[in-house]
């Protein structure tokens, strides 16, 4: 083990609940002050594999390691780790200065430093104005932010968040996570994060595990797991996808027995012919804000493109030209081109 | 008009219809309070006898007389003894079993909760005469340990299913993060689960309090003629004393309860009580 993996340290984790295994021989290595999502749909294990790292499950097989320490089987009051539960879970009867004392209450620690341990935090979360308040009598944000303090005055080797957007409103959610990333950054905390939302994973990770069916897809940086998905499920599951069975040469469909999968937003529409683009009719658009989904008719197979500028009417021909497609095979990535 | 006959509407009863629901509030007033006041009245007066609308005059001397029998103190000092130990007895058994069948899923789980029913859906007194034969040769007929037992039994049932909701209402994440914030099982058992289940505790407590407070039947066969409570001292009272000395006695009866309900008056009305019974 080499002084760089000090982060977190996943070896061979098998889960089996209910007689179902749930996560199956899982490897996953965090660096030091890495930030790092298991993305993936609900059901693939993500939140178990969280769960284990923080100590309320305990792995039938394999080894937990935080900060270099062996903790696979140690509860979780005994672990370096600090958690923040998708609804908060913060104590009702008690103060949001209580909630988050209470990590350092439990440390024995002395009145006075637990005084201004917990009001530097809530400096940090921008609450000192909420300390008095009881969780009920604040707004869901604040809450979270709460649930976020009451981790971070744990001064852990390793945060662990559980879906912490979910529960709030698309606006506030975006504010959040760049909060959260914010302060993840400045703090140099190794950060695990699981998450449904691909927008969410993309924009604060360094890394992402894309998890599927209790096992890794990929582990990749969010560029790559882009640009080159390893699996026909990694592809799908990140970003948007044309699908077209069949081969794939020159810019064109062929028969063939591989899966072709091509990004909406490298499909381009023009009026006139340009090297590599054939002929294509507008079948249908439907407007996502900021740009248009245009579905494109042509003789080789039905593509989806995003147009945001110059957007054809339904009924217009062209052309449609690929820039860029992943061919698979067997579900496994072969060649781009 | 289209129909509206969900419940009562007071405003827009015909005039006939008022009439008849308040003639019904009215007689169902004086039917219930009625007898309660003209019993705290009773405990004050030197003599009240049919046909007159009022008492004859006013004493305290019925009060002065309670507190100068000496089987009525010790009724009273019996049943502040053996109401309070059953309490904490009760809570010192039934507590864990309503921990464990809110947190855990055990086999015969169900039944074990349904059974809490059994002693209170059979007549109380074919039960008592049974636990009674027991009690003689356990040589427990008559003695404190007896009656103890005795009041002890109807309060289980409070003291397992409004704690059992109580904890089961405990969002386990909560216990979770106690967990994670580093408390060990105990502390978070302490200061999480206990604190925030306290309330329904509370409520389980009062009802078990006035349920032994208040149990006459039992009482009465495994008691006396040693041991006599408030409620079984009552039997001979009525018998033999004059109607204010039952007067005043009832009153002191009811005293306990009024101020316990009183102190866990949010509890209830905020539905613990209710909750209670509707643990699945």
């Amino acid at each position: 083990m080499s002084n760089a993996t000090q982060g977190l340290e996943l070896i061979g984790l098998t889960k089996i609940l209910g007689g179902r295994v749930i996560i199956d021989n899982l490897n996953l290595t965090v660096e030091k002050g890495e930030m790092v999502s298991l993305l993936g749909p609900s059901g693939c294990g993500k939140t178990t594999t969280l769960r284990m790292i923080a100590g309320f499950l305990i792995p039938e097989k394999g080894t937990v390691n935080l900060a270099g320490k062996d903790v696979t089987n140690l509860g979780p009051e005994k672990r370096p780790s600090a958690m923040v539960f998708q609804n908060y879970a913060l104590w009702p009867h008690m103060t949001v200065f209580k909630n988050v004392a209470y990590p350092l209450k439990i440390r024995k620690m002395s009145k006075s430093e637990i005084e201004k341990r917990v009001h530097e935090v809530l400096e940090v979360v921008n609450l000192m104005h909420h300390k008095d308040s009881r969780p009920g009598q604040i707004s869901g944000g604040e809450q979270q932010r709460v649930a976020l303090a009451r981790a971070l005055v744990q001064e852990p080797d390793i945060l662990l968040l559980d879906e912490p957007l979910s529960n709030l409103d698309a606006k506030l959610r975006v504010k959040v996570r760049e909060d959260i990333r914010d302060l993840q950054r400045r703090l140099g905390i190794t950060t695990v994060i699981v998450t449904h939302d691909q927008d969410e994973a993309l924009s604060i990770s360094d890394r992402i595990a894309v998890m599927n069916d209790g096992r890794i897809e990929q582990f990749s940086t969010p560029q790559e797991l882009y640009d080159r998905p390893a699996t026909e499920y990694v592809a799908n599951f990140i970003g948007s996808l044309n699908r077209v069975e069949g081969g794939y040469s020159d810019g064109q469909i062929i028969p063939g027995s591989e899966v072709v999968g091509i990004r909406p937003e490298d499909v381009a529409f023009t009026k006139t012919q340009v090297p590599g683009s054939y002929p294509a009719t507008v079948e249908l658009i439907v407007p996502r804000g900021h740009f248009h989904e245009v579905y494109l008719k042509r003789a080789d197979a039905s593509l989806r493109a995003f147009i945001s500028v110059d957007v054809p009417k339904v009924g217009d021909t062209g052309f449609a030209k690929v820039s860029k497609a992943l061919v698979y095979k067997d579900g496994k990535l072969v060649r781009t081109a | 008009m289209a129909k509206r006959d969900n419940g009562l509407n007071l405003q827009s009863g015909s005039l006939i219809t008022r009439f008849l629901i308040g003639s019904f509030v009215a007689f169902m007033g004086v039917f219930i309070l009625g007898p309660l006041i003209w019993l705290a009245l009773q405990a004050f007066t030197t003599s009240w006898t049919f046909p007159n609308w009022k008492p004859d005059g006013w004493t305290l001397i019925w009060w002065r007389r309670v507190f100068e029998t000496p089987s009525m103190v010790e009724a009273i000092r019996n049943s502040f003894i053996t109401a309070p130990i059953v309490v904490l007895v009760s809570a010192f058994i039934c507590l864990p079993a309503a921990y464990a069948a809110a947190r855990y899923n055990y086999i015969g789980r169900r039944v074990f909760l349904i059974g809490m029913f059994a002693a209170n859906s059979f007549p109380k007194l074919g039960l008592f005469a049974s636990i009674a034969t027991l009690f003689y040769t356990l040589n427990l007929m008559g003695t404190m340990v007896g009656v103890i037992i005795i009041q002890l039994l109807g309060t289980i049932i409070y003291m397992t299913w409004i704690p059992a909701a109580a904890f089961a209402a405990v969002p386990k994440n909560l216990e979770e993060a106690a967990r994670d914030a580093g408390a060990s099982k105990f502390r978070v058992f302490r200061g999480i689960t206990l604190r925030m289940a306290a309330p329904g505790i509370l409520v389980a407590m009062v009802m078990s309090f006035i349920s032994a407070f208040d149990e006459a039947q039992g009482t009465y066969l495994v008691g006396s003629p040693e041991i006599f409570t408030m409620p079984t001292e009552m039997y001979s009272l009525v018998l033999t004393y004059p109607v204010q000395i039952a007067a005043v006695f009832s009153i002191l009866l009811a005293v306990p309860s009024v101020i316990l309900i009183g102190l866990a008056r949010k509890q209830i009305i905020g539905g613990q009580l209710a909750e209670g019974f509707q643990i699945k």
